[in-house]
């Protein structure tokens, strides 16, 4: 069991949503953050121009068993990519246990 | 008595509409401004509205319109004693534009649109208490005494022939200058200018918010322009409302123009600022000007607005919505158009106006000197570093104005 974790640009997400659905991976978490990086973004008000280093992004959170860590991985590495500074990053993590709240069902069982 | 009812529900509705336009500024000033400043800027626009209009009519109205200058003659100073006057008011044959209590109302509506702009310019570290007391002073002394020196018959409009429509100079520029004493006192906000005294932007919370503001103000000003006529009169009114128009949307034109060209950025907060510049230029003489005019003048405010804009930012004076490059810097230009442009237009009116303009302004920022200052040992301007940091809202108010459920 491995745990994916993947910052995505936000026009990406769709795409990357649908690919994960097509590697079969159905159930993951997501929530949206701010972040600094190397893409800086110029803004102009009333007449000041002004930088921002504030980055918004979208994170995913996927458990998965080990069969399918690189099935998973490749499809956000296709789906998310633009080839521009700021694709993001995926980071794989060993997960030691995992328990479904419903049935009680622990390991592979509880998320496939 | 048929006409009087026309024009007299005329006059209500326009009175209603620049009721409205509290609304309009307190949205505007919402949107430009910090989200942690969201009920503080609703609680002084409440303040401004409700003390603005006790005070016109225990003591603004007849200050303004004293009929005899008896306090110091020659149209300087006079008081018809506190309070409305119920027996006027039942005279039917007070006005044949409209009845007593009407006249009342729209132009105690007029006198709280002179703090509200005050309110804008100061935002995000005044103390409300010292914000109430200058407010409450500065409506209830220097707008009415200017107000009677050209539209209570007094030596503006009697001696020198001055012309100001419906209030470029008598509102907006006594908002602007005060405005700008208040601001150059008060300092500006935390952040808003680096260490080497360069502009910081202090982007607004909630634009759409400041969109609607703006769409309201020019609503509103079908009654600030269209009611200063003082009657329904069919051409007047009519042209009235043209030329308000006209200037409103060149004056957003041009200044998107002159933004976009300095800039090289589409900036909807200028465009916004350029309908309210085209809109404060064409009120001093709205039923002066045709049509061609009235374009020229409202573009050439809205053009006044981003360059005011600039130099206020120049000077290190912080004013996060505007007020004083609409209502000051487009109220002068719209007093000294009148002598430029339209029916009256001529040297010597150019030079009354100017003349006028120095004398008002002057009248102004020595009124909001004094009380301003005054304020300032009694009870302090400003808020303290952190409470500024907080949020007046949390600071000033003990709450906040969103919260996430």
């Amino acid at each position: 069991m491995k745990k994916i974790e993947a910052i995505v640009r936000k026009s990406k997400f769709d795409e990357v949503v649908t690919a994960l659905h097509d590697a079969e991976v159905y159930f993951f978490s997501y929530w949206d953050v701010t972040g600094v990086g190397n893409e800086k973004i110029g803004n102009v008000y009333r007449g000041i121009t002004y930088s921002t280093s504030d980055i918004q992004r979208r994170y995913l959170s996927i458990v998965v068993s080990d069969s399918f860590v690189d099935a998973t991985v490749d499809a956000i590495l296709k789906s998310g990519a633009t080839g521009n500074v700021g694709d993001g990053k995926i980071f794989v993590y060993p997960c030691e246990e995992a328990y479904r709240i419903r049935t009680g069902e622990k390991g592979n069982k509880s998320f496939n | 008595m048929e006409l009087l009812t026309t024009n007299n529900v005329w006059m209500m509705l326009c009175a209603a509409l620049v009721f409205f336009m509290h609304l309009g500024f307190s949205f505007l000033e919402i949107g430009l401004t910090r989200q942690k400043n969201t009920i503080n800027i609703l609680f002084k626009n409440f303040f401004i509205i409700t003390m603005g209009l006790i005070v016109y009519c225990l003591v603004g109205f007849n200050l303004m319109y004293p009929g005899d200058f008896n306090i110091i003659g020659n149209g300087i100073l006079g008081f018809a004693g506190p309070g409305l006057d119920a027996v006027a008011a039942a005279d039917l044959s007070y006005n044949e534009g409209y009845t007593y209590w009407t006249d009342f109302l729209f132009q105690g509506m007029f006198a709280a649109t002179a703090g509200t702009i005050i309110s804008g310019a100061v935002a995000g570290r005044i103390k409300i208490n010292a914000f109430m007391l200058i407010v409450f002073l500065y409506i209830l002394i220097v707008y009415p005494i200017v107000g009677s020196w050209q539209w209570g018959a007094g030596f503006l409009s009697e001696v020198f022939g001055f012309y100001d429509f419906a209030g470029s100079t008598l509102v907006h520029s006594v908002g602007g200058w005060g405005a700008l004493v208040i601001i150059y006192l008060l300092g500006a906000r935390k952040g808003k200018f680096d260490s080497s005294g360069n502009a910081v932007a202090i982007p607004g919370s909630n634009i759409p918010l400041s969109a609607a503001g703006v769409l309201i103000l020019w609503l509103g000003w079908f009654g600030f322009n269209g009611g200063s006529v003082l009657s329904a009169d069919p051409a007047n009114t009519s042209l009235v409302l043209v030329t308000t128009c006209l200037a409103a949307a060149a004056g957003g034109l041009g200044a998107s123009f002159v933004s976009t060209l300095a800039y090289k950025n589409l900036d909807i907060t200028m465009f916004m600022n350029g309908i309210l510049g085209g809109l404060v230029g064409i009120t001093a003489g709205a039923d002066q000007m045709g049509p061609t005019e009235a374009i020229a003048i409202g573009a050439i405010g809205g053009a006044v607005v981003v360059v005011g804009v600039a130099i206020l930012d120049k000077c290190k004076l912080d004013d996060p919505v505007g007020a004083i490059p609409v209502h000051l810097f487009a109220g002068i230009w719209g007093t000294l158009a009148v002598g430029i442009f339209g029916a009256s237009a001529s040297f010597d009116q150019f030079m009354v106006q100017l003349a006028s303009l120095g004398i008002v302004g002057a009248f102004c920022v020595i009124g909001a000197l004094v009380i301003a200052l005054t304020v300032k040992s009694l009870i302090g301007l400003r808020v303290s570093a952190e409470e500024e940091e907080k949020g007046l809202d949390i600071s000033e108010h003990g709450t906040k104005a969103y919260f996430s459920s």
